[in-house]
């Protein structure tokens, strides 16, 4: 059985069901919705939640559980709504519509508890700059009311854990990008979080400083924290998350592991043929039988296929030259291109 | 160390620290404040010893001998000891001003460090209390250090001129929160050259600071007397010169507390609208 099918088996209807005994099914449904809250290891859950700003809808209605100990990705290109959703879960942004509970409590009544047992690292670093990087996670720890002596202790093994030891007495100015973030994400552990909410954590870093990011992040998720984070970056998603939806423009396109996305929305390999300057589009059509899907990019053209090296052997018997020939891995990157027919990063 | 808890959330499991630590946002955010001024304490305390040194004596003494040439003022005091209190009224403006319109911007709009610290318990209502407790702090201390100078220049009466450092403590407050009010609501900081043009200056040279106000055209004296400047002069002049009216006295204290009270509401209201949306 292909994997598309599959898909497409998922979403059938069960159609043993006469209509009343599904319109019965629904209402059920609907109660239970009315009904249900979160379970006690879901430390995010939202039903319906929206986000309007005047008349832009940032967020339309969307539901997610996060169970705890799990890493959870919001995945989507700038402007899916993913920053909003972020805001809403960490108790600073009201939603308009919905309900959310953010470790089984209310943020719209119970935001400052809520606050308390959270890790925020956000899109944009807001670290206090006059300050030394100690003294950062020194006043930091003050706002959530912890004794001076404690934090000191605790800001020790988080400087070391961020491998910022060196660096502790001096101002933050002159860090790097890097360091920053890493300073941000010891900051958001001061209150040893049971959730870690990461906004972007590796947007405007170089490569190396990425993996050095992705290293502490995986250590955090072998202690047993609980990690939601947004990233319009496909290998990211892949790397962190064991569950992530894919958002846009406000909305959950598809939910699942990397993985099981991957399986459901693409195939197992994907030629990638590069024809000279405009001649891409032309070609889709004599090639279309080889795939089981065809893209075409303004640059090149993406052949789905559980053979990719079958199918470009294919394409050369044909007496086609493509400038280039490259057979991978099918990506999120290709699942958000199937959802939405747009590419992640544009 | 122990990241991450195994049991499910619960009320009796929040931890002690946050427990403690809910109604103390604003303490914590005045703390924030007094590591930030750990940096620059020492230019601030020198400049607010020389300040009022350098005043009174070239427009206390050297201004002020010229003036008493020319008649007596109402009070029947010299020019030094009318002035002294001016100063002292409007140096407690300038400070709470000065700490209340880039402070604010830059951590609500440049460096966000306000959006970093409404992600712990901290309130919105923490920020503009914690904000206020350090004005009162700057202007305990600078206020202070005036007034010993103000002393040694034999220009305070006492004991009663000793009221006057309460009063202009008052009357800082006063401007330190409509005007916090008005940094979240401005845009950019061109905002605040406007307030300084149109509203600290003249106030500065107008509101009774260096002449009393029957001296101005009979069209601007309401306009000076409406202005909270004077109502913080005249209390803190009344206190220590030693001839308080009450009744005037305590208008003034009426006035200058329902401005920080109003100002006060609208910091609390003009920062949420930008802090939480």
């Amino acid at each position: 059985m292909s994997v598309r099918s599959a898909s497409v088996e998922n979403m059938t209807e069960p159609s043993s069901l006469t209509v009343d005994e599904r319109r019965a099914a629904g209402e059920a449904d609907e109660a239970a919705l009315l009904a249900d809250g979160p379970r006690a290891d879901e430390l995010v859950w939202a039903r319906g939640l929206s986000k309007k700003f005047g008349e832009f809808t940032a967020v339309d209605g969307i539901d997610i559980s996060v169970r705890r100990g799990e890493a959870f990705g919001f995945l989507g290109p700038n402007g899916a709504g993913k920053s909003s959703t972020m805001r809403m879960i960490g108790a600073v942004s009201p939603a308009t519509d919905g309900r959310l509970r953010i470790l089984g409590r209310d943020p719209g009544t119970d935001g400052p508890a809520i606050r308390a047992r959270l890790g925020v690292v956000p899109q944009t670093d807001n670290l206090d700059q006059e300050l030394t990087v100690r003294e950062n996670l020194l006043i930091y720890g003050r706002y959530f009311g912890i004794p001076r002596a404690q934090i000191r202790a605790r800001a020790d093994e988080l400087l070391d854990f961020v491998q910022l030891t060196d660096r502790a007495d001096d101002l933050v100015e002159p860090l790097s990008g890097g360091m920053k973030r890493r300073l941000t994400i010891a900051r958001s552990l001061i209150n040893e979080p049971e959730l870690l909410l990461l906004d972007e954590p590796t947007t405007g870093l170089d490569p190396q400083a990425r993996h050095a990011l992705w290293d502490r992040l995986f250590r955090l998720k072998q202690r047993g924290v609980t990690l939601v984070l947004t990233t319009h970056y496909m290998d990211e998603a892949e790397q962190l998350c064991d569950r992530l939806v894919v958002m846009d423009k406000g909305r959950i396109a598809a939910e699942g592991a990397p993985a099981e996305l991957i399986g459901t929305y693409s195939t197992r390999e994907v030629l990638e043929l590069r024809f000279a300057t405009g001649e891409n589009e032309s070609h889709a059509d004599g090639l279309a039988d080889l795939a089981e899907r065809i893209e075409v990019l303004p640059d090149r053209l993406l052949l789905y296929t559980d053979d990719g090296d079958g199918a470009a052997t294919a394409v050369v018997e044909r007496g086609l030259r493509p400038a280039s020939v490259l057979v991978r891995r099918s990506s999120l990157e290709d699942v958000f291109l199937r959802l939405t027919g747009r590419s992640l990063v544009e | 160390m122990a990241f991450g808890t195994q049991e499910a959330p619960s009320d009796a499991d929040l931890p002690w620290s946050v427990r403690r630590s809910l109604p103390r946002g604003s303490q914590a955010v005045f703390e924030g404040k007094m590591l930030n001024y750990k940096g620059n304490w020492k230019g601030s305390v020198v400049s607010s010893v020389l300040e009022p040194v350098l005043f009174l004596a070239a427009m206390g003494i050297s201004l002020g001998t010229l003036v008493d040439q020319g008649g007596r003022l109402d009070q029947g005091v010299d020019y030094l000891v009318f002035l002294a209190p001016g100063l002292l009224a409007a140096t407690a403006m300038q400070t709470a001003t000065f700490e209340s319109t880039y402070p604010i911007m830059g951590a609500l709009k440049w460096h966000k460090t306000f959006e970093g610290i409404l992600s712990t318990p901290v309130k919105v209502r923490d920020l503009v209390t914690g904000h206020l407790l350090f004005i009162l702090f700057r202007l305990v201390t600078t206020l202070a250090v005036f007034l010993a100078v103000m002393g040694a220049f034999g220009a305070l009466e006492m004991p009663l001129g000793l009221l006057a450092l309460p009063a202009a403590v008052l009357t800082g407050l006063a401007f330190a929160a409509p005007v916090s009010a008005f940094a979240a609501w401005v845009q950019n900081d061109a905002g605040f050259a406007a307030l300084l043009r149109f509203g600290i200056v003249p106030m500065f040279l107008f509101s009774g600071t260096f002449f009393p106000v029957d001296q101005l055209p009979a069209v601007l004296q309401p306009v000076a007397y409406a202005t909270p400047l004077w109502h913080g002069v005249s209390l803190t002049r009344g206190l220590s010169v030693g001839q308080l009216d009450p009744l005037l006295a305590m208008v003034n204290v009426g006035y200058l507390a329902v401005l920080l009270l109003v100002g006060v509401w609208l910091a609390r209201r003009q920062f949420a609208k930008r802090l939480v949306i």
